[in-house]
C-alpha cells in the first residue's frame, strides 16, 4: 500500500475573469521511503498540488480528487481538526523562500517548540532539549545560542535549515520539499539537497521534492514526474527517464540542461505555459512542440501506457526502446 | 535601547524650539489685542494702554521678547496668564488629567473595538462585516467631530435622556481631586453612585473623541491583516497544523501590530486636536477647552504654553509608542 494516493486531483482558482484550473486531473503515488521528485517549469501546477494536499490553499480554490489518501487516512472527508494533526506532524512541508517562510516576530526557539508542543505535547524540558537535538542534526552550529536568534539574524541557507528542523521535528513519514534550494547560493544548494537526502535515509521517510531543475532530480529522485500546464505528462523511474523519454516536453527540458547540450547555443523552449485565456485545444504542449500536427492541434491526448511513462501524448517517443 | 531613547530625545530639542516659534507667532499672528480685550466695552485710555503695555512686556520689539520667553522656556518657566495672573504650568497641570482620562477613554475604546474589528473584517474579507465596517469607519472618519457630538447629545441627551449634556461630575457631588481624574476620585470618595455619574459624564465625549481614531485603526488594522496574511511565514505556521485562531492571533497579529502600533502613536496628535472640539461641545474642563478661551480672550501666554505642552506630550507619546514599536518588531532592535 502506497503512503500517499492522489487520484484525479483538480484545483480550480475563482478568480475575477472565471474559474481557472490550476491542476488538471493530477495523479501521484508515493511509497515509503522514496524519493520522488516533480518537475516542470513555473506555472506547471506543481506547488499548488502539493499545497491541496497540505489543505494550505486559500478558500478561493476549490479541491476536488477520486482518491486523497494518506495511509489509511482519506483527507477528502477528515475534518479540519483531524487534518490538522497530520499535517506538522506526519506530512510536513518546506518551501521555496526560506528567509520570508519563517516568522520576522518569534525567535527561532519559539517557531521550532511551537510544533513539537503542538503535536507531541512535550513539556518545556523536553521541548527545549529536542529543539537542540533537531538543530543539531540539520547541522547548525551552536544550537543553544541559535534557538534564541531572530529569523533576521540568518542566513537563507540557516533559515532553510531551520524550516527543515521544523518540518522534520515530529518524524513525518513524508515531506513535501517546494523548490527548496531555488532561493539559496549555488554552493548552499547542494549542502541543503545533501542535507535533504541524508534525513530522508536516516529516517526512512518519503519525500517529495518539487523542482525545475533537472539536475536536482537527477541527482535525488528515485521516480520522477513531469508536470506541464497542470497536467501530468510523463512519469518514469530516474535511471530511465534521462535515456528514453516519451513526452516530447520531458525531452525538451532534457536537452536545456547545459551538461548535456550539444552545440553552441543552448537549446529552448519557445514560448510559455499557457495562462488562464490561452489555452489551446487539442494537447495543451502543441503550441510549443516541433512535432505538433493537426491531430495534436485538435483531439486531447491520452495517457499511454506505463512502459511508455504514461506519456501524455499522440506520438510518445523512443516507443522502440520500451517494446 | 538606552542610546535609541537617547538619540531620540536629542531629536526632541530642535522640535521643542520650532513649536515654540510657531506657538509664539501663530497667536501674535491673530488679529485682535489682549489689551483691548481685557478693557471690555467702555474702551481704555491711551496712557494707561502703554502703561499695561510695558507692565507686560509687549512694547519690546518682538525678537526680544521671543528671547525672554525661549529662556524663560528652557528654564521651566512658561509664564503667568494675563487673565488670572496664574502660572500657566500650574493651570496646565490641574485641567491636563480631565483631558488625559478623556483622551485614555477615548484612545482604549478605539483600540479595543478597532483592532478586533480590522481583524475580523481582514479574515471575512468581502462578507456583509467586512463592508458594513469599512463603510462604518469610513463615515466615522469624514464625520465633522462637532456636528456628531451634537447628534449623539440631541439623541442620548435630549431625546433618550440617558446620559448628562456636559461637564465631568453631577453637581449632586462633592468631593476632593487628589488625583484629578475623576474616575478615580470618585471611587476614592466613597460616595453612592460618584462613581457612576462619571462613567456616564465620560461615555458621549469618548465615543465622540474615539470615533476618528477608531475609523482609522480598524482600518489600518485590516489592510495590515490582509497583507500579512498573505505572507510565507503564515503559510509555514498554518502547515505546522496549528489551529486558524492560532494563526490569525499569534503568527498573523503579531507581525500586523506593527503598522498599527505606529498608526496609534499618530492618532495621538490626532486625539489632542480633537480634544479640543470634543471639551468645547461638552463643556469638558480640559486643557482643550481652556485654550480655546485662552485663544478668544489672546491670553498670549495660555496660548503659547499651552501649544508647547500640548506638542511635548505628543512628541513624548510618539517616544514611548517608538520603543514599544522596538519591542514588537525584533527588526528594529539593536543586534
Amino acid at each position: 500500500m502506497p503512503l500517499l494516493t492522489i487520484r484525479n486531483l483538480t484545483v480550480t482558482f475563482d478568480t475575477a475573469s472565471g474559474p481557472f484550473k490550476a491542476v488538471d486531473s493530477f495523479d501521484l503515488n508515493v511509497d515509503k521511503g522514496e524519493i520522488l521528485g516533480i518537475v516542470g517549469e513555473s506555472g506547471s501546477g506543481k506547488s499548488v498540488a502539493m499545497l491541496a494536499l497540505m489543505g494550505l490553499l486559500p478558500p478561493t480554490a476549490t479541491v476536488t480528487a477520486d482518491e486523497l489518501a494518506f495511509e489509511d487516512h482519506d483527507l477528502r472527508t477528515m475534518s479540519g481538526r483531524e487534518r490538522r494533526r497530520l499535517i506538522g506532524a506526519e506530512m510536513s512541508m518546506i518551501f521555496q523562500e526560506p528567509m520570508s517562510s519563517l516568522n520576522p516576530c518569534f525567535t527561532v526557539g519559539f517557531q521550532i517548540k511551537e510544533t513539537l508542543r503542538i503535536h507531541l505535547g512535550l513539556d518545556r524540558k523536553a521541548r527545549q532539549k529536542r529543539a537542540i537535538e533537531l538543530l543539531e542534526s540539520v547541522g547548525l552550529p551552536e544550537p543553544e545560542r541559535r534557538l534564541s536568534a531572530f529569523p533576521h539574524q540568518l542566513s537563507g541557507g540557516m533559515s532553510q535549515r531551520v524550516m527543515i528542523a521544523m518540518a522534520t521535528a515530529c518524524h513525518p513519514k513524508l515531506l513535501i520539499a517546494d523548490e527548496p534550494t531555488t532561493a539559496l547560493d549555488v554552493t548552499i544548494q547542494a549542502q541543503i539537497l545533501d542535507l535533504l537526502v541524508d534525513l530522508q535515509r536516516d529516517r526512512g521517510m518519503a519525500m517529495v521534492l518539487i523542482t525545475h531543475d533537472m539536475g536536482v532530480v537527477a541527482e535525488t529522485a528515485h521516480r520522477v514526474v513531469v508536470q506541464y500546464a497542470g497536467q501530468q505528462v510523463e512519469r518514469q523511474p530516474v535511471e530511465t527517464l534521462f535515456d528514453e523519454p516519451h513526452h516530447p516536453y520531458t525531452a525538451a527540458l532534457l536537452s536545456a540542461i547545459p551538461e548535456r547540450a550539444t552545440g553552441d547555443r543552448l537549446p529552448t523552449i519557445p514560448g510559455v505555459v499557457p495562462g488562464q485565456g490561452d489555452r489551446p485545444d487539442g494537447c495543451l504542449f502543441n503550441p510549443r512542440c516541433s512535432r505538433a500536427d493537426d491531430r495534436c492541434r485538435t483531439i486531447e491526448p491520452p495517457h499511454q501506457s506505463d512502459a511508455l511513462g504514461q506519456a501524455l501524448c499522440h506520438y510518445p517517443l523512443n516507443t522502440e526502446e520500451a517494446a | 535601547m538606552l542610546r535609541f531613547i537617547l538619540s531620540r530625545i536629542g531629536v526632541l530639542v530642535p522640535t521643542f524650539v520650532g513649536v515654540a516659534i510657531v506657538a509664539f507667532a501663530f497667536i501674535r499672528l491673530l488679529p485682535g489685542d489682549p489689551i483691548i480685550l481685557m478693557s471690555g466695552e467702555r474702551g481704555i485710555s491711551e496712557e494707561r494702554y502703554a502703561q499695561l503695555q510695558a507692565m507686560l512686556g509687549y512694547d519690546r520689539p518682538l525678537p526680544v521678547q521671543f528671547w525672554d520667553y525661549l529662556t524663560g522656556l528652557l528654564q521651566g518657566d512658561f509664564g503667568n496668564s494675563i487673565v488670572t495672573n496664574r502660572p500657566v504650568l500650574e493651570e496646565f497641570m490641574t485641567l491636563f488629567p480631565a483631558t488625559i482620562e478623556l483622551s485614555l477613554v477615548a484612545i482604549t475604546l478605539a483600540v479595543l473595538i478597532g483592532i478586533p474589528a480590522g481583524i475580523l473584517a481582514a479574515i471575512k474579507r468581502g462578507s456583509w462585516f467586512d463592508q458594513v465596517t469599512m463603510g462604518a469607519a469610513l463615515t466615522g472618519y469624514s464625520m465633522p467631530i462637532f456636528w456628531w457630538g451634537l447628534l449623539l447629545i440631541i439623541f442620548f441627551s435630549g431625546y433618550l435622556q440617558w446620559t448628562p449634556v456636559s461637564g465631568r461630575m453631577s453637581l449632586m457631588f462633592y468631593f476632593d481631586q487628589p488625583t484629578g481624574f475623576m474616575l478615580i476620585d470618585s471611587l476614592l470618595s466613597g460616595q453612592e453612585g460618584a462613581f457612576k455619574s462619571a462613567v456616564s459624564h465620560l461615555i458621549l465625549p469618548g465615543v465622540v473623541l474615539a470615533t476618528i481614531p477608531l475609523a482609522v485603526i480598524a482600518r489600518q488594522t485590516r489592510s495590515a491583516m490582509l497583507e500579512v496574511l498573505g505572507e510565507d511565514y503564515v503559510r509555514t505556521a498554518r502547515a505546522k497544523g496549528l489551529s486558524a485562531f492560532r494563526v490569525v492571533s499569534v503568527h498573523a497579529l503579531r507581525n500586523a501590530l506593527i503598522p498599527v502600533v505606529t498608526t496609534i502613536g499618530l492618532q495621538i496628535g490626532v486625539l489632542m486636536a480633537g480634544a479640543i472640539l470634543t471639551e468645547t461641545i461638552f463643556s469638558w474642563p480640559g486643557i482643550g477647552k481652556w485654550m480655546v478661551d485662552s485663544v478668544y480672550r489672546r491670553d498670549y501666554p495660555v496660548v503659547q504654553g499651552g501649544l508647547i505642552l500640548i506638542a511635548l506630550v505628543v512628541m513624548i507619546v510618539n517616544l514611548i509608542v517608538d520603543v514599544l514599536y522596538g519591542l514588537i518588531n525584533p527588526r528594529v532592535r539593536t543586534r
